[in-house]
């Protein structure tokens, strides 16, 4: 008989844990739908204050973002530096640190790529092989956004300052410098052109696109592979269980023998070189050359692609989708109903807000989900 | 006695995902009674006192509060009736006074100004009352353990409790300050204060309450008074089985030495010496208990022979290897196992599943890893074989290690240390905050270890564990070894005596005639 009720107690058990699986995943994607869904109530109230109409507004956005072959061309172009930089950003805050420094990677990745795009076969004074010129373009450009990103984590591991403030320092650098080359040693030297630009790179160094007649380029299925790689690296190898034990708890991973000097290191780099292939991938899929007014936030608004999807590869698509297809259906958007493209931002800012601050979006829906610590970062030092 | 009933619990029950924690719990308080809620870890003791408190809500079961239907949402409910909470890890801000401490949240204040001299005056009366001795003008951070508990008791007798929970309050002080702190509890009863009293450790029960009630698996399995029972039968009641209080273990068979630790030096996080030139020697097959007060640079000694703090000078020696400044890494291929002091901010990734755990510091090895790919069948099964084993109660092991108890978290760590081939092993407070039936399984590892030619080096603050595991005690005090003996040799009173300092006639036996 005794035998016999504990038996029935571990049945319960276990069966109680198959039945919260479900429901842990949808707690895990409520915070983020919700957020999304207030965040468009308040866009239409402000449309609708502004004297627009948010159903013509909406109806054009989602036109304009999947309404033709056209639009889902444009919005997966759209959605692919958010995809490598929501990656970077989520990669980083899987191993406790929080990168605002995507922008300032993202600008040396498509700094170096640009320049190994256009310059490189003259300098070497040889015809490069296209797969070969583009893994050039895109390992070098990826490479420099390693550097750029790694060298703040050099200096959280070694020295204790922060990577906050050292990763916006680093973007000041990389969109100074940027400014200063593209004005001077790497500006176009045609007659025609006035502003700061590169000059086009070589047809070798083209990232093909995938359609006839679409923009749509194989750096797109890049940036999907990426995110594959990404949950792959984080998940199933040694160097992301590392990556995530030191984001955890860096006190038991020293105790574990993990070096933890590196792994921060590592982590930053990674982070960063993800940033900088989405610049490269841009300037050899996209763009063709690299001007200064390509720097628009992608970097910043990455960080917001990476909290809504909950660091997770898989939400980090999803929510990087959603960001472009909002910023490729608002042109369509603004010449319907005249409501200004910049209610997107508007929109990205109260998405940001409500992930961030999920307290709200659980007071307003009573979600009463067990609260996960969101750890943007850990107390200065150490 | 007077025999009013201040709290009762009928049929308190609550479920947590995959363990029923409290299972109609019956459970009542008389006015001016000590009443000890006796239980291991994982037997639902602190669950009750949390649904008391408000902190969580029961599934089903009534509470009453002298005599009056009580439900409570939120501790500032339970706090205006008259209940007051003292937690296991304090809830103090260290850089405040004390007395602001205990008017955080309950401020006399006049157009926005505090009134501190009012505060003062109230701590001191009450102080006074209870024999609770603490300077209201104190930084809390200077403050030793055994007094910032004073401060939370007098915090909750400042917000006018006349019901006192004292959640494990013995777990983090020295044998002298338990002693301390069973004064100050006799006075609050005396003065018609009650107290239920949550803990695992027998010999305070037998102490100093006068009702006992015991849980087993979230259920009451029975209630007595200390009169009419004894340690052997409590210990069964709460365990569900016999139980051995004293450590068996047989001879100890010295053989080579494992472990050499010539003239060390280790500074503290402040930068003070808390290491002071300290040599020590393990062998092989022997258990070296280091006896001391905590604080006495235990921790740092422990932390610079594991690699987590780096050595000022001196020598750290595994065999004939010289490790001073080698990697935490290093050392644990080399044969190192660690039983951490702290174990949740040292020995696990609280967040990460109970396998990953298992796993934390063979992870990047084969068969658990190939190159750089994690091996997760191999994982996992070796994992299931580690639960069983060493008996650990999780639900699965894809469970957070945070979701665990205590006592079943320090098997996950005892499960991983052990599971691969040990030459030294620290043992630091391994039992600490554990209840009986964890620590006699610890214990018997540990020893279990030694006999098959592990040198064991063990730390605890704990004098019992001390006499009872070691073959040899070195009793540190100041950051250094004031003395070395056998176990055989060793009486409670000399030290005693020795870890406070003192000096005993005719002391200072060689250490190279302990090993012979």
């Amino acid at each position: 008989m005794a035998e016999q009720t504990v038996n029935d107690q571990e049945g319960q058990d276990s069966d109680q844990q198959k039945e919260s699986l479900p429901s842990q995943l949808l707690q895990e994607i409520a915070i983020p739908i919700l957020a999304v869904f207030t965040a468009l109530v308040l866009g239409a109230i402000v449309i609708y204050a502004a004297g627009g109409n948010p159903i013509l507004a909406f109806q054009g956005l989602a036109e304009g973002a999947f309404g033709s072959k056209q639009a889902l061309s444009e919005t997966l172009v759209w959605s692919s530096p958010y995809i490598f930089a929501g990656l970077a950003v989520a990669l980083a805050f899987k191993g406790g640190l929080f990168n605002i420094g995507a922008e300032g990677q993202l600008a040396a990745g498509a700094i170096v790529g640009a320049w190994v795009g256009y310059a490189l076969p003259g300098v070497l004074g040889v015809n490069i092989p296209t797969p070969l010129h583009i893994f050039l373009e895109l390992g070098l450009g990826s490479l420099a956004g390693f550097i750029w990103g790694a060298i703040p984590g050099w200096l959280k591991a070694k020295t204790g300052g922060h990577e906050v403030i050292n990763t916006i320092m680093m973007n000041y650098i990389a969109l100074l410098l940027s400014s200063f080359l593209l004005n001077g040693p790497m500006k176009d030297r045609s007659p025609y052109n006035v502003i700061a630009q590169t000059p086009e790179i070589t047809a070798s160094a083209r990232i093909p696109r995938i359609f006839a007649g679409y923009r749509l380029h194989w750096g797109v299925v890049l940036a999907l592979l990426m995110a594959i790689l990404v949950w792959w690296l984080l998940w199933k190898t040694t160097v992301g269980f590392e990556i995530r034990s030191v984001g955890s708890n860096p006190n038991a991973s020293r105790y574990a023998g993990i070096n933890i000097t590196w792994i921060m290191v590592l982590t930053m780099g990674l982070s960063g070189l993800l940033a900088g292939l989405a610049g490269a991938v841009e300037v050899a899929g996209l763009n063709y050359y690299h001007t200064f007014s390509f720097n628009v936030g992608y970097g910043f608004d990455s960080i917001a692609v990476a909290l809504l999807g909950k660091n997770h590869p898989l939400g980090v698509v999803l929510a990087a989708l959603l960001f472009g297809a909002m910023r490729n259906g608002a042109t369509r958007m603004q010449f319907l109903t005249q409501v200004p493209v910049d209610i997107i931002s508007v929109i990205q800012a109260l998405i940001l807000l409500f992930v961030a601050a999920d307290a709200i979006v659980r007071w307003v829906y009573h979600v009463k989900a067990p609260r996960e610590e969101l750890v943007l970062t850990r107390g200065w030092g150490h | 006695m007077n025999s009013e009933v201040v709290l009762e619990a009928r049929g308190i029950t609550k479920h947590f995902p995959g363990i029923l924690a409290n299972d109609h719990i019956d459970f009542d308080l008389r006015k001016g009674e000590i009443h000890a809620l006796l239980g291991e870890n994982g037997a639902g003791k602190t669950t009750l006192m949390n649904i008391l408190y408000g902190l969580y809500q029961p599934d089903a079961g009534e509470l009453y509060v002298k005599g009056r239907r009580f439900t409570t949402h939120h501790p500032s409910e339970s706090i205006r009736a008259g209940i007051g909470m003292v937690h296991q890890h304090f809830m103090l801000v260290p850089v405040f006074t004390v007395a602001e401490n205990i008017m955080l949240g309950a401020e006399i204040s006049r157009y926005g100004i505090v009134n501190h001299r009012y505060a003062e005056e109230k701590i001191r009366r009450l102080s006074k009352e209870y024999g609770l001795a603490v300077e209201p003008t104190a930084l809390v951070k200077d403050l030793p353990v055994g007094v910032q508990q004073r401060v939370e008791i007098v915090k909750a007798l400042y917000r006018q409790a006349d019901i006192l929970i004292l959640d494990e309050p013995t777990a983090v002080l020295t044998p002298q300050e338990v002693e301390e702190l069973f004064i100050v509890m006799r006075r609050l009863v005396e003065r018609g204060k009650s107290i239920v009293f949550i803990t695992h450790k027998l010999k305070e029960v037998m102490a100093v309450v006068d009702r006992i009630t015991v849980l087993r698996r979230g259920r009451v399995v029975g209630s007595t008074v200390p009169a009419k029972t004894d340690e052997m039968q409590l210990a069964e009641m709460m365990v569900g089985r016999k139980v051995i209080l004293q450590v068996e273990k047989g001879l100890a068979h010295p053989g080579q030495l494992v472990l050499q630790v010539e003239d060390l030096v280790v500074e503290d996080d402040r930068g003070a010496t808390v290491v002071d030139h300290l040599s020590l020697e393990v062998c092989s097959g022997e258990i070296l208990g280091i006896a001391g007060v905590q604080g006495n640079g235990q921790t740092e000694l422990v932390e610079a022979l594991s690699g987590l703090r780096e050595a000022v000078s001196g020598q750290v020696i595994f065999g004939d290897q010289d490790m001073t400044r080698k990697s935490p890494r290093r050392r644990i291929e080399t044969g190192l196992s660690h039983i951490p002091e702290d174990r949740r901010k040292h020995g696990l990734v609280l967040t990460f599943p109970v396998a990953d755990n298992l796993m934390l510091c063979t992870y990047y090895k084969p068969p658990f890893a190939k190159g750089i790919v994690l091996q997760e069948a191999i994982i996992e099964e070796q994992a299931q074989k580690l639960v069983q084993q060493f008996d650990i109660r999780t639900p699965s092991i894809f469970v957070p290690t945070e979701k665990l108890s205590g006592g079943n978290q320090q098997k996950v760590i005892v499960a991983r240390e052990f599971s691969r081939p040990v030459t030294l092993l620290l043992a630091s407070q391994p039992t600490r905050g554990l209840d009986v039936g964890s620590i006699e399984y610890i214990h018997q590892k540990v020893i279990e270890m030694r006999d098959e030619g592990a040198a064991v080096l063990l730390v605890s603050a704990e004098l019992d564990e001390i006499m009872a595991l070691s073959d040899r005690i070195a009793v540190m005090y100041k950051g250094k070894i004031v003395a070395t003996m056998t176990a055989a040799a060793a009486t409670r009173e000399e030290l005693g005596l020795l870890m406070a300092g003192g000096t005993v006639a005719g002391e200072e036996a060689p250490p190279t005639a302990i090993n012979a």
